[in-house]
């Protein structure tokens, strides 16, 4: 197998897995969309894995050996927070974060 | 329409252009294969972290076996996706299989916390536009990314916090649309037990897990009590 035949045969299994994890609920959990279970998992798991990307994501991105102590990350965190209570305007509550975030990190404190 | 989708995936296009590129680099400078490989995965795989992975294992020239469970593994928290979504993909048509290949983390995310109307068939057109936009800024940024190499001029540092923010605007977008906070405390909690005793590869699937295994436990307990009667929590 040529160089160019591994990198295909490498991306079509790659592409292969990747859309089994995304269809087999679907193939396997069609015909019970109004079981109950599945109705309290549509309703509460979304929640739950939104903060758990929140939390995990917002871990990643601090700092905690630093001088910052994992602050380069929480704060721009609580900004989001704050500003979006306030305002409720996704944008610039993103932007808003975003922004604070980039400073620290580019300032290199 | 198209005006408000972007508006809605403009958090997306901040945190997938600078990791898509991300990609691109790390692919053109550490493999020797032409650059439009990396958007070519970008279109068929599509996953953000399963392609950083694949860099890796294209760099040892990884047996193909092995390629399929690593990218299974690592990408296995998207399991837990699709079952909450059997009801709002329902009669989607053509469009259902696109809407199920592009079900990133990030899309996901939109797709569960937007509001929706009651004309279903435009809210999966909607869902269905959501999509494809996010792929787009995706396959964008992992070609410039790939044809910059390390030429990139802009000092993105920390762009894609865009991501981490998205994710945290949502969560508070859940809390009002839900009422009750129940959820978001098990699944910041779950993160915490898991990032705790997982290494960071199987952190998020970890996390997944243990939330799934509480709702089901707690679906039982509620079922046992007042059989017939939706649940609910405190």
């Amino acid at each position: 197998m040529g160089e160019s035949g591994y990198l295909a045969a490498f991306i079509a299994v790659a592409a292969v897995a990747t859309f089994a994890t995304r269809v087999i609920p679907f193939l396997f959990f069609e015909r019970h969309t109004e079981h109950p279970l599945v109705r309290h998992l549509g309703r509460y798991l979304p929640a739950a894995v939104m903060a758990l990307l929140a939390t995990v994501f917002l871990q990643r991105s601090a700092d905690w050996s630093g001088s910052w102590m994992g602050f380069d990350a929480l704060l721009p965190g609580v900004l989001v927070v704050i500003i979006h209570l306030w305002r409720r305007n996704a944008l610039l509550s993103i932007a808003a974060g975003t922004i604070s975030y980039m400073a620290i990190q580019q300032a290199g404190l | 329409m198209n005006q408000s989708v972007f508006r809605l995936t403009l958090p997306i296009l901040f945190g997938y252009l600078p990791l898509g590129m991300a990609f691109g680099v790390l692919f053109s400078t550490q493999l020797e294969y032409a650059w439009w490989a990396a958007p070519l995965m970008g279109i068929v795989i599509y996953a953000g972290a399963g392609q950083i992975l694949a860099v890796s294992l294209l760099a040892v020239n990884a047996g193909l076996l092995e390629v399929f469970i690593a990218m299974f593994v690592l990408n296995a928290r998207h399991l837990f996706y699709g079952l909450s979504l059997l009801g709002q993909f329902k009669g989607a048509g053509w469009r259902k299989l696109y809407l199920i290949f592009g079900l990133t983390d990030e899309t996901y995310s939109l797709l569960t916390s937007r509001p929706r109307g009651s004309d279903r068939a435009h809210e999966q057109e909607v869902d269905f536009r959501i999509t494809g936009f996010n792929q787009c800024y995706w396959v964008a940024g992992c070609a410039i990314g790939a044809l910059l190499g390390d030429n990139v001029a802009f000092d993105s540092t920390g762009i894609e916090f865009a991501l981490v923010a998205l994710f945290i605007v949502l969560t508070l977008e859940q809390f009002k649309a839900l009422g009750e906070g129940f959820p978001i405390w098990l699944g910041a909690a779950a993160a915490g037990v898991a990032m705790l005793v997982l290494p960071p590869a199987h952190q998020l699937i970890g996390a997944i897990a243990l939330v799934t295994a509480v709702l089901l436990f707690e679906y039982r307990k509620h079922r046992g009590q007042a059989p017939g009667e939706e649940s609910s929590h405190g």
